[in-house]
């Protein structure tokens, strides 16, 4: 027996429901009811504001069916770290667009401008959820602005919104950013299919900021790279190749093995072991981000 | 483990945060002030709020220290009655944020009527979202802008309990702790309340219902305040668990009131919390108590050598 395929706030409200004491459950299910009939303003910030209190910030830890149920819901939407209080904020958030989508953006933009960190969190994660994604393309990039690394992950991490929206300087800058400040390149979605000339530019001269200044450079730079290198760049992963540590070896021949040029081809062969394993599928990623 | 619970530390530098968890200070709560120049607009406002409630929290997480803050329209900014009206309107949207632990800094600077609509106003506020208060006395007058406070609030119906009357001295204290208020002690270098007189304090007075802060901000002022004068109230003879109540237990119980602020946040917080917000209290990890004469600062001075003043 299949069931009918359940949209993202159905799903969202069966995460919060199932996690949460009965009392608690009641609460949502009746700020849910008022929500989607024409609240105040006063009902949704309430509702909103007592989202913690009431329902607690335990994570969702979804279970695999309920994992593949959002990929189903929404293509490559991946709540994997969502909290109880996050899901149950975007179902409110979902349950109050009244099919207007302009009260909706206006209403969106005034939660966003008063909001505390983690609502901040929630709503940017919230992004792949809302309606007319177009119009909330500003909004994401104001959260990859954020001087603060959660809100700015919550936005590129996990999240198809910018692989979907974002334009190629918006992307290229997103990238960019994640090394600058510390964060991890792996769970940005869209990172293959997105890379560019430009971008691999951007990253070549943000590398040799970072040698210039003795600093280390992140062995997930060479991921965005490869697909793109220009000859400066391959004399650049030839020189992490012969130099770097093993881990920067590793992310380097990943990378020329995504270059279809000679010079490429001429690297790895000063490294068969290396060439090997990238070819064979022992070096991914996914391993490179963990360190 | 010491909690400061008046800061106003976004106006102070990661140097200062430093210091503060070396020194064993675990979290701080931030009262929502004036800037030390008025704001013309209620956008200054969302936007300072924003901050506190944002940025500011995030930015102490970094450092070890977790970060609460208080909401509310001063009693300065109160005399400008379009932009009080205007924060009045939008302060609902912000009491119930997380950390938001009280309704403040509210009171009297000069004691006029404005000031008294709009006190009362936020005391109702605070009454209806069951948020303890906190009471800024003015710096002139002190005396009977510190009782007119209390029988405002005792007006308005609000629990004494839920009522902290801050920046107190030896002329307020009695009165306070008499009609069931808590009364705090902000500790600043040169005026107001010293170190030495607030270790007086609590041996006239004990610890009940007592609690000191820095009230660190743009001004001259010392974040290592709390701190400070427990180690001077340790070498006056205090016993340790009056020193406990009056640096760390009393304003958790305090604000505590809230909901919004508890132990765990910094000894056990939510792993949602550790992956995102906080950092976590290098001090503190493994569940150690921190030992405050061994703690030391970035310029490798233990707290026993700084300087009290």
């Amino acid at each position: 027996m299949t069931s009918p395929k359940r949209t993202p706030a159905e799903l969202l409200s069966g995460w919060v429901v199932a996690r949460v004491s009965p009392a608690a459950a009641d609460w949502f299910r009746a700020q849910m009811e008022r929500l989607q009939s024409s609240p105040s303003e006063k009902d949704i910030y309430l509702a909103l504001g007592y989202a913690t209190r009431k329902l607690g910030k335990d994570d969702l830890e979804l279970k695999a069916e309920e994992r593949a149920a959002a990929a189903a819901a929404r293509p490559y939407w991946d709540p994997t770290d969502w909290s109880v209080d996050q899901a149950a904020r975007i179902a409110f958030v979902l349950a109050s667009h009244a099919r207007d989508a302009g009260a909706f953006k206006a209403r969106l933009e005034m939660l966003f401008n008063t909001a505390d960190v983690w609502e901040l969190i929630a709503f940017y994660r919230g992004l792949p959820l809302y309606p007319d994604a177009a119009q909330h393309v500003s909004r994401a990039r104001e959260g990859t602005r954020s001087a603060m690394q959660p809100i700015f992950e919550a936005v590129a991490h996990r999240n198809p919104f910018p692989m979907e929206q974002f334009d190629e300087n918006a992307w290229n800058h997103m990238v960019l950013k994640a090394l600058f400040i510390g964060s991890k390149l792996a769970p940005i979605l869209g990172l293959d299919e997105r890379s560019n000339p430009r971008l691999m530019r951007m990253l070549c001269d943000y590398a040799h900021e970072r040698w210039a200044a003795q600093r280390p450079v992140s062995p997930e730079l060479w991921r965005c790279v490869g697909p793109h290198a220009d000859a400066a760049a391959l004399d650049d992963l030839g020189r992490v190749l012969s130099t770097g540590v093993l881990l920067e070896r590793r992310a380097a021949a990943l990378a020329l093995t995504a270059s279809r040029s000679a010079e490429a081809e001429r690297h790895l062969r000063t490294v068969p072991d290396l060439n090997e394993a990238a070819r064979a599928g022992h070096i991914t990623w996914t391993d490179i981000a963990r360190g | 483990m010491f909690l400061d619970s008046h800061t106003h530390m976004v106006s102070r530098t990661t140097d200062d945060y430093e210091r503060m968890a070396a020194a064993g200070v675990v979290a701080c709560i931030e009262p929502a002030f004036w800037l030390g120049q008025p704001r013309t607009n209620v956008g200054s406002y969302i936007d300072y709020l924003s901050l506190i409630c944002g940025f500011e929290r995030f930015r102490a997480g970094q450092f070890g220290l977790r970060h609460y803050c208080t909401v509310g329209l001063n009693p300065k900014e109160a005399n400008n009655e379009e932009l009080a009206e205007a924060v009045l309107e939008i302060l609902p949207r912000y009491a119930l944020k997380e950390g938001v632990v009280a309704i403040g800094e509210l009171g009297y600077d000069e004691q006029t009527a404005l000031e008294d609509k709009y006190f009362r106003a936020q005391l109702e506020l605070a009454k209806e979202l069951a948020l303890p208060v906190m009471v800024h006395t003015p710096h002139r007058d002190k005396r009977q802008g510190t009782l007119r406070s209390m029988a405002v609030a005792l007006e308005h119906k609000l629990d004494p309990s839920f009522v902290v009357i801050d920046h107190n001295n030896e002329e307020t204290v009695r009165e306070v702790l008499d009609r069931g208020f808590w009364a705090a002690f902000s500790i600043y270098p040169f005026t107001k309340m010293g170190n030495e007189r607030m270790v007086e304090i609590v041996r006239t007075y004990g610890a009940e219902r007592i609690f000191c802060d820095s009230a660190c901000d743009w001004g001259v002022s010392d974040p290592l305040a709390v701190p400070k004068t427990a180690e001077l109230m340790r070498r006056g003879g205090i016993a340790e668990e009056q020193i406990e109540k009056v640096t760390y237990l009393n304003p958790l119980e305090a604000y505590g009131k809230s909901g919004q602020i508890k132990e765990d946040d910094w000894l056990n917080p939510a792993p949602i919390d550790q992956r995102t917000l906080y950092m976590g209290n290098s001090v503190l990890r493994g569940g150690q108590t921190p030992k405050v004469g061994a703690a030391t600062t970035r310029d490798g001075t233990t707290l026993g050598d700084l300087k009290i003043v």
